[in-house]
């Protein structure tokens, strides 16, 4: 499909050549609404579907793995404390003492005073974006409301790049979104982008979270979809976690086949990020699938898929338990967090 | 002009619900003659795991509960199942070709049983508690706790509701949650008490009743590394011994099988068989 016009172009250009245009409101407004509208019970139904799929055993421990392979593993609590952040990186890196061939996790997401302590915490087994190791995500740009001065979203991001951030996941501003000021939240996707720039010149990993919970319909979600992967997100994540509903199969659903569409549009792959609420090994099984389905299983890489959750590793370390040991584990038998 | 009688198809009770077994099998449950009764649900191992996940959660509340709430709990059963008699014994006759007579003697035997374990609720601390002498300016207080998850495999002989009774209050009495796989041949006394917990004052999750073949379910329990004592009381024809073994991996406190009319007496032993004991330590008042 690389064969489309659209896959020659710079990556900047691409936006712009696809809006028709410079990326104002009316013109964003123009591209973004000339989307095709989502069959919402058809999207839930297909996503109802996926999730019924039967897993049997082997697979099942392949899955096991490649889940904890692919976990945030998030703390985003006000009570945050370096300590906090240590074992939490201390779990990443070894998540169960019982069994050393249990994988380590993709990243640890904590917010951004709390990257110095993971950068440390982590010490040779940083990954800092290579792929062995543990790399270290920070939430900024005023997470989770968004509601800030743009120079205090810039400077929010700047902090956790110098503190060490391999990837920066920023909040949209719904409130622009929702009032139809696409450029606005264009533009600030772009500035934050810049923002991730290193001293040396790499960019930190950017994950645009979206805030599902917070669009009302599939339609919104698809647009803004659309808008952080024109505006240069390399991820687009679901939720923040503080708002409810957070991550759901068919929100998901509907942006992987946005990430799909821009696949088959321009070569580029996007990754995606359902965060909050997946708590069970269950439902997390039912996003591979979805993934696998919808765009490929080559998207299964802790480059273009991560689960945000804290929760959901002890769950999928007890089943992990059951398949080695052939009986039940416990709570008793993870960390309490 | 005959009516035609409706056959009926029991669930499992787990976590206050009534839900069928997660492998939508059923076995049927004859009468002593071998006439078609009802058809049970028959649990399988996912339905054990999900029972201990619901005697886990129901744990903290039970657990957490003054004794002379639970006292109260336990006693207000008695009294629905004294409501439920004819029922219960109705039941008993067709499962265990018993007269009307041994069959009332049964539930009346039960329900006795149930009010003498609901009375200790509030008791047993006193009894088996104690304030030991140390020699040092100290209070040092040994007091019993609830062990936590209960699994039973309640006794598959005759008097399936006496066995029943015999087997769960005592768990109940300290605060444990209960996870029970219910007498093979003649479930409908558990299943009706299920139906009886359901409508009383017990949080759901507390006791969670499973019919099916204990021969299956059993191993699953033994080993499940949240299950902290195993009642193996009506056990006997299993392979207890292989039960009791993988129960030590996890250092399960475990009872053995029991057989003969004074099986699962009422005891206050059988309270004190799921409780640890824990001893604190604290200064005396300074003067």
């Amino acid at each position: 499909m690389t064969s489309s016009p659209l896959a020659t172009y710079q990556p900047d250009q691409r936006a712009l050549a696809l809006i028709g245009g410079e990326a104002t409101d009316a013109n964003l407004r123009r591209y973004l609404h000339g989307i095709p509208g989502i069959d919402a019970v058809g999207l839930e139904a297909r996503a109802a579907d996926l999730g019924t799929r039967s897993i049997k055993t082997s697979s099942k421990r392949w899955a096991i793995d490649t889940i904890i392979g692919l976990i945030d593993l998030t703390t985003l609590e006000g009570a945050d404390t370096p300590g906090k952040v240590r074992s939490l990186v201390a779990k990443a890196l070894v998540p169960d003492p019982g069994d050393p061939g249990c994988p380590r996790v993709a990243a640890v997401c904590v917010y951004g005073d709390m990257v110095g302590a993971a950068v440390t915490a982590l010490g040779s087994l940083h990954a800092a974006g290579a792929t062995e190791g543990v790399n270290v995500a920070a939430v900024a740009t005023a997470f989770p409301s968004g509601r800030a001065a743009l120079a205090i979203k810039l400077a929010d991001v700047r902090d956790a790049v110098t503190a060490g951030a391999d990837e920066i996941d920023m909040v949209i501003d719904r409130g622009a979104f929702l009032a139809g000021r696409f450029g606005q939240v264009y533009d600030e996707i772009v500035a934050v982008k810049e923002a991730c720039r290193r001293a040396d010149g790499s960019l930190a990993h950017l994950k645009v979270i979206l805030e599902t919970g917070e669009l009302n319909t599939y339609d919104n979600v698809r647009r803004a979809s659309w808008l952080a992967i024109l505006a240069g997100g390399d991820f687009i994540k679901t939720s923040t976690g503080k708002v409810a509903p957070a991550a759901t199969l068919p929100v998901t659903l509907s942006m992987l086949e946005v990430v799909r569409d821009w696949h088959r549009l321009t070569g580029v792959r996007i990754g995606v990020k359902p965060a909050g609420g997946i708590r069970t090994s269950k439902d997390a099984i039912k996003y591979l699938v979805t993934v696998a389905e919808t765009v490929g299983e080559e998207w299964l890489t802790p480059h273009l898929f991560r689960f945000g959750a804290s929760s959901l590793l002890n769950d999928v370390l007890l089943q992990r338990q059951k398949m080695t040991t052939g009986h039940y584990s416990g709570p008793d038998y993870v960390t309490i967090d | 002009m005959n009516r035609l009688a409706i056959p009926k198809t029991y669930k499992l009770y787990i976590g206050g619900t009534f839900p069928r077994s997660e492998s939508g099998r059923v076995y049927e449950v004859l009468s002593h003659k071998g006439d078609f009764l009802a058809n049970a649900a028959q649990g399988s191992r996912k339905d054990a795991r999900d029972a201990v996940v619901a005697a886990r959660s129901a744990l903290g509340g039970w657990a957490g509960a003054t004794a002379y709430n639970r006292g109260q709990v336990l006693y207000r059963i008695a009294e629905l199942l004294e409501g439920r008699r004819a029922q219960f014994i109705d039941e008993i006759m067709s499962c265990e070709g018993v007269n009307a007579a041994v069959a009332s003697g049964q539930v009346d035997e039960a329900i006795d049983r149930w009010v003498w374990y609901a009375g200790w609720a509030d008791k047993y601390l006193q009894v088996a508690g104690n304030a030991n002498p140390v020699s040092g300016p100290f209070f040092n207080l040994s007091v019993p706790e609830p062990a936590g998850v209960v699994a039973i495999i309640a006794p598959q002989g005759n008097e399936s509701l006496l066995g029943l009774v015999s087997a769960i209050a005592p768990a109940l009495v300290a605060g444990n949650t209960v996870v029970v796989v219910a007498n093979e041949n003649a479930p409908l006394s558990a299943i009706s008490l299920g139906e009886v917990l359901a409508t009383s004052d017990v949080p759901g999750g507390v006791v969670n009743i499973l019919t099916g073949s204990p021969a299956e379910i059993a191993p699953w329990l033994a080993s499940h590394a949240d299950v902290n004592a195993l009642d193996l009381v009506g056990a006997g024809d299993l392979d207890w011994v292989e039960l009791q073994i993988s129960a030590a991996d996890t250092l399960k406190r475990v009872l053995p099988p029991e057989s003969g009319a004074d099986a699962a007496a009422p005891a206050l032993s059988r309270i004190l068989a799921f409780t640890e004991l824990k001893t604190v330590w604290h200064t005396k008042a300074v003067l």
